[in-house]
């Protein structure tokens, strides 16, 4: 067993101030205006500009290129802050420090590094994770896009969709095709892509469920040319393995998110609860409705214990596949039961628009749904303990 | 331009706050310690200031132990250094024998400018810098709404009920500011990591030329007599609207002689 040891970057004292920092931004500078973000659809650039200031674009950026440098154990803690809110804010900065920006980190050169790097940590460039395509969603081994060589570099031709802030994207971090898939190879790499490139296409920006102020659209690649240098990794191998890595750190981010997300969901219930009254009798006072607080509690408090778990397995190095999965299927789809159980303590009020819960509501069924759906996490954990089974005798 | 700021920690704005049955003393460990809303405010007008015109901001809190928190959060803002004077002799002191600490570190420092917010948000009896600015003999430009530093001129605009005076002194000068100043700005991730790095000093009353009988408890003016709970609110007056409604509002507003 492995232990951790601390991230002798961020020692925990900073780490401490940071999260106090970001739990009072969210409480008193986000809170006030979730429904602004959600009835414009934006996150007003006012903010923007202070989450920028504050260093949120890299949280998770190494301090050598500009970011803070937080390890996963206390990323998914800041998670925990950032779902508190609408899960919008943090999905502006998730992709910069999460998939997007995690693929540089692990798989880029020094020279990728430090072209993109300090302006992703800043908020200057947003990256976007170009991967999901029409036929080919949570499984990157059977994407159609291509990138065929063409002199020094490559040519990138494909359609992409539901790629997170590609309408104001200046780096697209794209998978694509370099030759047929095997049994052993999937062919898959990745390329760092411009945003300026000739011939991308990004269509208008999708109508969702939920998550009002984070855009989402379609990208075309119609024979974009990019340098040998776009290439990441020295071969193909490398785009499939920084897909995959980069997927499994994110699940636990996620894990974090619904757990925070959850929490917002049981403190509006309680203090609803507790204020609304019923024939003059406190709904809270009601068995019925205690059960259904405990059961919230019940799920916040297990889903928060996994997600910590899930981290430390991860910074460790003791798990980097099975974990993951399995703090994202439990903590989303609890965020979910949760959230359906505020709308019912909260009546009628929790279907009304502008009422906290039905905004989680919608916000968290996405949860659910990207980096993986929850059938997919199943498949990962029930065919990786499997297949490590199988392994173990032999066969 | 040498810039001071004095701040202080206080219990949470928002948090239920309790006295010590024992000593009728604010118990610090009812509540979060945070940075007194008016201090950010006084923060970052002297970072404002040294932003356009040079020179080096000191943070400078009498208070506990925890105290020291606060002063990192101002560091964290931007600050250069601390100045953090701890004793335990200090428990108690009132807002004379504050001045008088805040007075003896204050002096012979060479400060050119020392902003203070116009009130704490525990004790809100905005005497502090008037006292200090007396103690260290400097003129007081209190209650600023707006700074301008010319040279060794500084020049602030103070809100009144029928507009606004301008008054002028020159430095060192003794400054209190009002929220509506400036909008405190929130510090970085690399702020905070700068911070822990920053120079922090730490006096006892002793060290900031006071003897240790004329401040804490014992010493103080003010003293708490007595205090009680706040009452349960009552309960309201319900009147039913059948159309009248107007008429009874007007009677209950002149009746508690509210119009």
């Amino acid at each position: 067993m492995r232990m951790y040891s601390g991230n002798p970057d961020v020692p925990d004292d900073v780490f401490r101030d940071v999260l106090i920092q970001i739990r009072d931004f969210v409480r008193t500078r986000v809170i006030p205006r979730e429904n602004e973000i959600m009835s414009t659809d934006e996150i007003p650039a006012d903010l923007r500009a202070q989450i920028a200031d504050m260093g949120l674009f890299g949280f998770a950026i190494p301090q050598e290129w500009g970011g803070l440098g937080l390890d996963l154990v206390q990323d998914v803690e800041l998670a925990m802050e950032l779902g508190y809110t609408s899960l919008s804010v943090r999905s502006m900065v998730g992709t910069n420090n999460g998939i997007a920006g995690q693929v540089l980190v692990d798989f880029g050169s020094k020279e990728q590094k430090s072209r993109w790097l300090p302006g992703i940590a800043s908020g200057e460039i947003v990256a976007s994770f170009a991967l999901t395509e029409p036929g080919a969603g949570s499984n990157p081994a059977s994407l159609r896009t291509t990138a065929t060589p063409d002199g020094d570099g490559w040519i990138i031709n494909g359609s992409k969709q539901y790629i997170t802030n590609a309408p104001n994207a200046n780096l697209f971090i794209v998978f694509a095709r370099v030759r047929a898939q095997t049994d052993k190879d999937p062919g898959i790499a990745v390329f760092l892509v411009p945003g300026e490139a000739a011939g991308i296409e990004v269509g208008p920006h999708d109508h969702k469920m939920g998550q009002e102020g984070s855009r989402t659209a379609d990208v075309n690649f119609s024979n974009v040319h990019v340098g040998a240098d776009a290439l990441v990794g020295e071969d193909g191998d490398a785009g499939y393995r920084a897909a995959l890595t980069s997927l499994a750190r994110g699940r636990i981010h996620i894990a974090g998110l619904a757990v925070g997300t959850a929490q917002r969901a049981l403190d509006e219930s309680v203090s609803y609860a507790a204020s609304a009254t019923q024939g003059g009798v406190a709904i809270g006072d009601f068995q019925l409705v205690q059960a259904m607080i405990a059961d919230m509690q019940t799920g916040v408090m297990a889903g928060r214990a996994l997600a910590r778990e899930a981290a430390l397995a991860y910074q460790t190095g003791e798990d980097r596949r099975i974990a993951p999965s399995v703090a994202k299927l439990y903590c989303t789809e609890m965020v979910g039961k949760v959230a359906d159980l505020a709308v019912q303590v909260h009546g009628g009020m929790g279907y009304m628009r502008e009422v906290a819960v039905e905004r989680i509501y919608r916000d968290v069924r996405l949860l659910r749904l990207y980096e993986g759906t929850s059938e997919i996490q199943r498949l990962i954990i029930g065919a990786g303990l499997v297949k490590s089974a199988k392994r173990k005798l032999g066969s | 331009m040498k810039i001071a700021v004095c701040v202080k920690q206080v219990p949470d704005t928002w948090a239920e706050k309790r006295l010590r049955p024992a000593d009728s003393l604010l118990d610090r460990e009812s509540a979060e310690g945070v940075l007194n809303e008016l201090d950010e405010y006084a923060v970052e007008e002297a970072l404002k200031i040294q932003e356009a015109h040079g020179g080096e901001v000191t943070i400078v809190s009498m208070g506990p132990e925890r105290a020291v928190e606060t002063i990192r959060k101002a560091l964290s803002m931007g600050a250069d250094a601390g100045i953090h004077i701890v004793d335990d002799a200090l428990s108690g002191s009132d807002a004379l024998a504050t001045s008088a600490v805040l007075a003896g570190v204050l002096k012979d420092r060479g400060f050119d400018l020392i902003i203070f917010g116009s009130e704490s948000t525990d004790a809100r009896m905005s005497v502090v810098p008037a006292m200090v600015s007396e103690r260290l003999g400097l003129p007081q430009l209190t209650f600023a709404q707006k700074v301008d530093v010319n040279g060794g001129t500084i020049t602030i605009e103070r809100q009144t009920d029928y507009g606004f005076d301008s008054v002028e002194a020159s430095s060192p000068v003794v400054v209190s500011v009002v929220e509506k100043i400036n909008e405190p700005r929130y510090p970085s991730f690399k702020g905070i990591m700068a911070a822990k790095k920053k120079p922090l000093e730490t006096l006892s009353v002793a060290d900031a030329g006071v003897a240790a009988g004329s401040v804490g408890t014992g010493a103080a003016w003010s003293v708490v007599a007595d205090f009680a709970a706040r009452p349960p609110k009552a309960a309201g007056t319900i009147v039913n609207d059948e159309g009248a409604g107007g008429v009874k509002i007007a009677e209950f507003l002149a009746t508690n002689k509210i119009i």
